[in-house]
């Protein structure tokens, strides 16, 4: 499969891992994650090694898995402790562990060669676990490559057209984009500021902010999983202060974990953290639900995208315009390191 | 944007179709193609090669 390895990759939210055993698909990968009595959480593959029985569909015995078919029993590292019937444990019976770190509520795992994994290399996300900031996440399966999301989200065009009514006003598709790519990082940059601007029903009722506004779009994508939109809506000419004070905005660190699944499926993680209305549950729930209202309006698109994609034969020519700055940078760079 | 590094930048200026291509050893070129102006940023050190 044609993924970019040697990465690291959201592989789940940490509140989902826990006592139980979570079954999820990373890179065509099938893992499963649960943690362990003092908290680590843990990743092996999820297939025992006698007849390849799911361990996400066995039972725990404390900090080990019991495969539910024969009994196979398995350490965290992954190694085979006990089998039926006999003593001697077969000397290659063992699952691969997978290098798992949780950072910042999220839970990433290292998809490539054991020896490669850096942990300092997994980029940040602080404000979904900064007591500054609340946050309301979610995760929605789709059912298109991941490339398509990545494409998306590198594009807030299609705010204007796919999402008006929630994020989407006229100034979005209408103002001009700065690109800029960091080679050495591998990041891409992406900005859109609006002035005087139609402010959006998502931002107008969570903010409470009244008439027209000035709109930050600064997007940050740290290929391949990671993407952070800063957004910043303030009062028509509120700018910040020459010492860098931002108190008058309110700020939304819009994150997507873009995680492929399989080379047709995805994991859509997406979080949004606000620095207003922090104590307001009325506002996180409403968050909570026109994000996903939006993000499922972009589901809808993808997998429809998806299916003519698979339909159409090949060497399909698309066309692209300045829009497309940032998506034609953001797929050059994946371009490269699925190469690798 | 970003503090260091080996930078690209794609500028699309205001009012018009146009973009401004700026490598990070100074040469700039403008476009009105993503495509092109992609391809021209990563040639170089050979930016004036017949793309």
């Amino acid at each position: 499969m044609a993924f970019p390895r040697n990465q690291w990759y959201v592989a789940a939210y940490g509140s989902e891992v826990g006592d139980g055993l979570l079954a999820r698909t990373i890179c065509g990968e099938p893992i499963v994650f649960y943690r362990t009595r003092d908290g680590r959480p843990v990743g092996l593959a999820d297939r025992c090694v006698h007849r390849r029985y799911p361990l996400s569909a066995s039972h725990r015995d404390g900090d080990r898995i019991v495969c539910g078919y024969h009994g196979f029993t398995y350490d965290p590292d992954g190694v085979c402790v006990a089998v039926p019937g006999q003593r001697r444990v077969p000397r290659t019976a063992r699952v691969p562990r997978y290098h798992v770190v949780e950072q910042d509520s999220l839970i990433w795992v290292w998809i490539g060669d054991d020896d490669k994994a850096d942990p300092a290399a997994i980029p940040r996300a602080p404000w979904l676990d900064s007591p500054d900031y609340v946050t309301v996440r979610g995760m929605e399966p789709l059912a298109a490559r991941y490339e398509l999301l990545v494409d998306n989200l590198m594009d807030l065009s299609h705010e204007t057209y796919l999402h008006a009514g929630y994020i989407g006003t006229p100034e979005v598709a209408a103002t001009p984009i700065t690109t800029e790519v960091d080679e050495e990082a591998g990041v891409i940059y992406v900005s859109r500021r609006m002035k005087d601007a139609e402010c959006p029903p998502f931002y107008a009722k969570s903010t409470g902010i009244e008439g027209r506004i000035d709109r930050w779009q600064d997007i940050e994508y740290h290929p391949p999983c990671l993407y952070l939109l800063h957004s910043r809506i303030a009062p028509t000419g509120v700018e910040p202060g020459p010492d860098g004070d931002d108190s008058r905005a309110c700020h939304a660190e819009i994150v997507y974990a873009i995680t492929p699944e399989t080379e047709t499926t995805t994991h859509d993680f997406w979080m949004v953290a606000r620095d207003f209305a922090l104590d307001d549950e009325e506002v996180s729930a409403f968050l909570a639900e026109s994000n996903r209202t939006v993000v499922l309006q972009d589901v809808e698109a993808l997998n429809l995208l998806e299916k003519v994609i698979a339909a159409e034969p090949e060497g399909y020519q698309e066309l692209s315009i300045n829009i497309d700055t940032g998506g034609l940078a953001a797929r050059r760079m994946l371009q490269r390191m699925t190469a690798r | 944007m970003s503090a260091s590094g080996r930078r690209l930048r794609v500028e699309w200026t205001p009012g018009t179709d146009l973009l401004t291509g700026i490598c990070f050893c100074g040469a700039q070129r403008r476009s009105d193609d993503p495509v092109e102006l992609w391809r021209w940023l990563l040639a170089h050190p050979d930016h004036d090669l017949p793309s």
